[in-house]
């Protein structure tokens, strides 16, 4: 393998490595919905059913950075855009 | 004690495989390449058995003396509407159909993997495809209620500085539906291709020459990856799409048909 292909390659893959520090933030954000929900349906369990629906919406939208963060992880690796 | 040879299905999974769907032919029409993928199989796979199970769940339907057929396809599509009027309004059970269908495809799509088939689901054209139909059903509603004068203008609302913070917000409803779905599926099979590729090379490691390790342990992982996943993401993407099309309407009708 050529030297400069094997830079490429490291820096890729560290790159892929660092790109996944992007779920943290879903992670933080989506443990916060869910646990204000949890408080929601304490404080009106009859409402139970659309408190959940609207969380998980909410926790599908808070994740779609981290999934980014994924999206380029994997082109990184697998596609190798800059090898 | 002689070595026995072992069959390459008990071997596990030796060598680290994660690649895109094969591409069983391609061909070129008017320049453009068009792929025939393993994925095209596969959801005609999935189509005949969605069918298969509609035709088989609604024959013979009576009012009288209902079978346990006929109960079950009821609750289905009870269950469907329901959540249709809930989330969207009366006034909007015409979607019903189109996201019964999404959520059914993309269930038995993603549950596909349990097979040891590739999930339908794990292909980005896919949901690109799906991300689309919802594009232009959000864009037509948006049409409908407003007029094309009123989609264009909506554009400059509120201060026509915001155009193309407008149109990039546009853009990415159904982009990120698309990535959230395809992350979640694609990024799940890769993390339990991975965790078989590490039990067989830890079962290797302790001499052993079947990998046992891989009996039980991922099944653990599989449910959740496999099986909570898939229902979360085909619910995920059926809500997204009501809300975004429902949405679509300006406010004073839903409070209207509310």
């Amino acid at each position: 393998m050529d030297i400069s292909e094997a830079i490429v390659l490291a820096g890729s893959a560290i790159g892929a490595g660092l790109a996944m520090i992007a779920g943290i933030g879903p992670g933080i954000g989506e443990g916060y919905a869910v646990g204000k929900a949890c408080e929601a349906i304490a404080r009106q369990p009859e409402a139970s059913g659309a408190v959940t629906r609207t969380m998980f919406v909410g926790c599908a939208v808070a994740e779609s950075t981290g999934i980014y963060g994924l999206i380029i992880a994997l082109l990184l690796i697998f596609l190798k855009p800059f090898t | 004690m002689a070595i026995m040879a072992i069959p390459a299905f008990l071997q596990g999974s030796t060598d680290l495989n994660v690649s895109g769907p094969n591409i069983i032919a391609s061909f070129e029409i008017f320049g453009i390449t068009i792929r025939f993928t393993e994925t095209i199989v596969l959801e005609w796979i999935v189509m005949a058995v969605i069918l298969g199970l509609c035709v088989f769940l609604t024959r013979n339907l009576k009012v009288n003396g209902v079978s346990k057929r006929q109960v079950i396809a009821e609750m289905a599509v009870e269950a469907i509407t329901n959540l249709v009027r809930d989330t969207m309004g009366k006034s909007w059970l015409g979607f019903t159909p189109y996201i019964a269908t999404i959520f059914c495809f993309s269930i038995f799509g993603s549950l596909l993997s349990l097979t040891g088939l590739r999930a339908v689901t794990s292909d980005f054209s896919v949901l690109a495809t799906w991300a689309a139909i919802t594009f232009i059903l959000i864009t037509a509603t948006k049409i409908r209620f407003g007029g094309v004068g009123g989609y264009l203008k909506g554009f400059l609302d509120p201060i026509p500085v915001m155009l193309p913070i407008n149109i990039l917000s546009e853009v990415a409803t159904p982009v990120a539906m698309a990535l959230r779905h395809f992350g979640n599926i694609a990024g799940g099979s890769i993390i339990m291709g991975l965790v078989y590729f590490g039990l067989t090379g830890l079962s290797h490691l302790v001499k052993l020459q079947i990998p046992i390790l891989t009996i039980g342990i991922p099944a653990v992982l599989s449910l959740y990856f496999d099986l909570f996943s898939d229902f979360m993401q085909a619910f995920i993407f059926i809500m997204l799409t009501m809300v975004f099309i429902s949405n679509a309407a300006p406010p004073e009708d839903e409070t209207q048909t509310a």
